[in-house]
């Protein structure tokens, strides 16, 4: 048993610190956010310049061979700095299908084109209308000789409206919500009969709706064994949820320190707020609150190697319950002790607390999980 | 990174778990499956069948008998036994007077009393709370007056846990009343419970059972050989046994224990929408507890795995106040569950020997009966050890700087 970061893994997370304190103050956030696409194409670079985007992918197919440890570093330092660049649409869903599913033909062409910070990813799975259930695919591909043919539509595919390519799930037999006929796809947004309309998430972010209309996709840009995906579905999913509970820690860290701050600063009744119990108590529930999610966030990028499948979807339904239940707490805390500049645009924690309650929606919120945890026997 | 339990971690685990299962006495688990005390009898002669094996003093070093366990180790032993469930080490001498003694007691003290700990041959019991000093410890009022070779304590202890059944007592006594602040004056005082003077009187909780009394101490007289460390500095023991106390009450196996025992009844007891384990409600609030248990155990790991690397005996830590609060919280929570699946059940008494395997269809299940005492008695997990709010107060400080 073993907490420690290896040297490597200290010296990427202080690199990283360092670029975001330079360039992501919460001022800069907000002239990154101002801009038409939601974030900056420079920070983008420079992120590649220190080998973010490049960082989970395998060495021989040009990225550096990180592994879940590294992702979570990223993903909580992100976190803890708001950053609204596509890095997990990019790097964490579309790389991941890459890294599992795609031929070494196609990962030879695309990885290093996206760890130079060239090429943008998202993932096309949500539908409308279905819940959060990992088999609520309608959208149908068929085989055409050579070729599949993908007709359906998709909603809230974060970072779609600038992707260069989607990752599509599909259905090649079967009906929603069953595990077998699932496959994936990579398609290009240029693609014919591929069309976007631009989302605006709560959190700030964009996404997109998309309709695939007849879009033909070639035999190389198969993901995994069409009919057989959903392992590969559930595994990125599974990485994705890592990388969200990590994020969740920094955006959790973030409103925490912003309240201590608050709480000792700010003054009423002749002395600093900081200094009533029942604001104390408050705060220490926050930090309380925070320690169970980085807990699970560990547990999380340690849960990845699992080799139970069932044990591993019981680890991840835990992990996106509780990081969903404690952002929303520690959100609605920082806001409260805040008072009403906790609302305002203008400051970080309600920026915080949007994204908390974004999190928790992505992939399956708290309720959702704790009813699969439920079905599936609980962990204990 | 890695959260594996290492191979020779693992097979000290399942050792401790074979010892348990071949050695506790089934009268013993089942009391504690009920979620009551063992009798005096059964807890020292499990205490003994530990120390036979030199595994009731986890926490102590070498010399004094304790078995060099890492914090790893320790954490592994107390939590296969409470998921057993079997009872700990009787905690009074090894936890919190042995501790002290270790660090502060003269070699005297250490040759008289450690040994008889290590073998439970006394049964302590803690002279701390008065009436009037209870989260505000340093407001006592038991005094020590020094009489020639002897202290003459006259004074009030409460909620003393088990002092009916205790040879000894460690207690905190006020030397000097003109010191200058409360906590300055206070001594750390080993009292022999069959002096002369004393009177232990019961307080019977509302769950019918009796842990807990008043000690009264008239005219009581202790050599000075049993006042540990200088007599005005005794509140550095207790600062010091409080932080040890707090230490490993994460209770995980306790939580793991009752999870396990609720879904059993579960698949029995039934709700207005059917079996009860079939119930969407109750499957979701306690998935919901599963998962608490699950942050909670993963965060006493970091805190464990933090003290083994630092090695040696367990430090105070403030981190074990967090450990404690959602501890007792979770164990709440779990009680409130049981005591709703329960349902009208949970109004009658449990009798006092349950037919063990009964299927008498006319007759309430003991597990319901005993939800509400149960329930009722763990409210006191919140309020001993210092209560969750001074938790809070702790970890404001220590860790916000409020």
């Amino acid at each position: 048993m073993d907490f420690e970061l290896s040297e490597h893994q200290r010296l990427l997370r202080d690199s990283l610190s360092c670029l975001l304190r330079d360039r992501y103050g919460f001022d800069r956030r907000k002239a990154y956010a101002r801009a038409p696409e939601g974030w900056s194409r420079e920070v983008w670079h420079a992120f590649a310049a220190l080998g973010l985007l490049a960082l989970p992918f395998a060495e021989e197919d040009g990225g550096l061979g990180g592994g879940a440890v590294e992702t979570m570093l990223v993903a909580e330092a992100f976190g803890e700095s708001l950053v609204l660049e596509p890095w997990f649409a990019t790097v964490v869903l579309g790389g991941g299908f890459l890294r599992h599913g795609a031929s070494p033909d196609l990962r030879a062409s695309l990885v290093p084109r996206l760890a130079d910070g060239e090429v943008l990813l998202a993932l096309a799975h949500a539908e409308p209308g279905a819940t959060s259930a990992v088999a609520e695919v309608a959208t149908r591909a068929l085989r055409d000789g050579e070729r599949w043919v993908v007709s359906g539509r998709k909603t809230l595919v974060l970072h779609g409206d600038v992707a260069d390519h989607l990752v599509v799930t599909a259905r090649v037999a079967g009906n929603p919500g069953e595990g077998q006929g699932l496959a994936a796809f990579l398609v290009p947004t240029n693609a014919a009969g591929l069309s976007r309309r631009v989302l605006r998430t709560n959190d700030g972010r964009r996404a997109a709706d998309v309709v695939l209309e007849h879009v033909f996709v070639g035999e190389r840009c198969v993901l995994g064994e069409p009919g057989a995906a959903l392992g590969l579905i559930e595994q990125v999913q599974q990485e994705a949820i890592a990388a969200l509970a990590a994020e969740a820690v920094g955006v959790m860290t973030l409103a925490h320190r912003l309240t201590v701050e608050h709480l000792k600063t700010r003054r009423q009744f002749g002395r600093p707020i900081g200094s009533f119990q029942v604001l104390q108590h408050r705060a220490t529930d926050m930090l309380i609150a925070l320690e169970e999610a980085r807990s699970m966030a560990i547990y999380a990028a340690m849960s990845l190697a699992e080799p139970d499948a069932g044990e591993r979807r019981r680890a991840f339904a835990a992990v996106k319950a509780l990081i969903g239940r404690r952002g929303r707490f520690v959100a609605e805390t920082a806001v409260q002790l805040h008072g009403g500049i906790g609302l305002t645009m203008d400051y970080a924690v309600s920026h915080c607390m949007a994204r908390l309650v974004g999190i928790d929606a992505i992939f399956g919120n708290a309720a959702h999980h704790l009813a699969c945890l439920a079905d599936a026997g609980g962990l204990i | 990174m890695d959260l594996r339990l290492s191979e020779p971690d693992r097979r000290f685990r399942d050792e401790v778990r074979r010892v348990v299962d071949a050695e506790l006495d089934p009268a013993t688990r089942s009391r504690m499956e009920a979620g009551r005390l063992p009798t005096k009898a059964q807890w020292v002669a499990w205490h003994r069948a530990l120390a036979r094996r030199g595994w009731s003093v986890p926490e102590w070093p070498k010399e004094h008998g304790g078995p060099g366990w890492d914090a790893v180790r320790r954490y592994l032993f107390r939590e296969t036994l409470q998921a057993a469930p079997a009872p700990q080490p009787q905690q009074f001498g090894t936890q919190m007077v042995g501790p002290v003694l270790i660090a502060f007691g003269s070699e005297e003290q250490k040759r008289r009393f450690l040994p008889r700990i290590v073998g439970l041959e006394d049964w302590w019991c803690q002279g701390f709370s008065e009436p009037d000093a209870g989260s505000d410890l340093a407001g006592l009022r038991t005094t020590a007056r020094l009489e020639g070779e002897h202290w003459v304590v006259t004074g009030q202890k409460t909620w003393t846990t088990l002092a009916h059944w205790a040879d000894w007592m460690f207690a905190l006594v006020r030397t000097d009343p003109k010191a200058a602040k409360p906590q300055a004056g206070i001594g750390f005082l080993l009292i022999d419970m069959r002096s002369p003077g004393i009177t232990v009187r019961p307080i019977l909780t509302i769950d019918g059972e009796h842990e807990v009394n008043e000690v009264f101490f008239d005219e009581v007289r202790v050599s000075v050989a049993n006042m540990v460390g200088d007599p005005k500095r005794g509140w550095d023991c207790a600062k010091f046994l409080l932080a040890h106390e707090r230490a490993g009450q994460a209770r995980v196996g306790i939580a793991k224990e009752r999870i396990r025992r609720l879904k059993r009844l579960a698949a029995d007891a039934r709700s207005p929408r059917g079996r009860l384990i079939d119930d969407a409600s109750f499957r979701d609030r306690l998935a919901a507890i599963e998962v608490e248990v699950k942050a909670l155990e993963i965060t006493c790991l970091r805190v464990v795995a933090c003290e083994a690397r630092r090695g040696g005996e367990p430090r105070p830590d403030p981190a074990s106040s967090l450990l404690k609060i959602r501890g007792s919280e979770i164990l709440q929570a779990l009680a409130t569950l049981t005591l709703e699946a329960a349902g009208e059940a949970a109004l009658a008494a449990p009798e006092e020997q349950p037919e063990p395997a009964r299927n008498d269809p006319l007759s309430l299940p003991d597990w319901a009966a005993r939800s509400a005492p149960l329930w009722m008695n763990w409210r006191k997990l919140s309020i001993y050890g210092g209560t969750n709010e001074i938790q809070r107060n702790i970890m404001a400080k220590a860790f916000l700087g409020l």
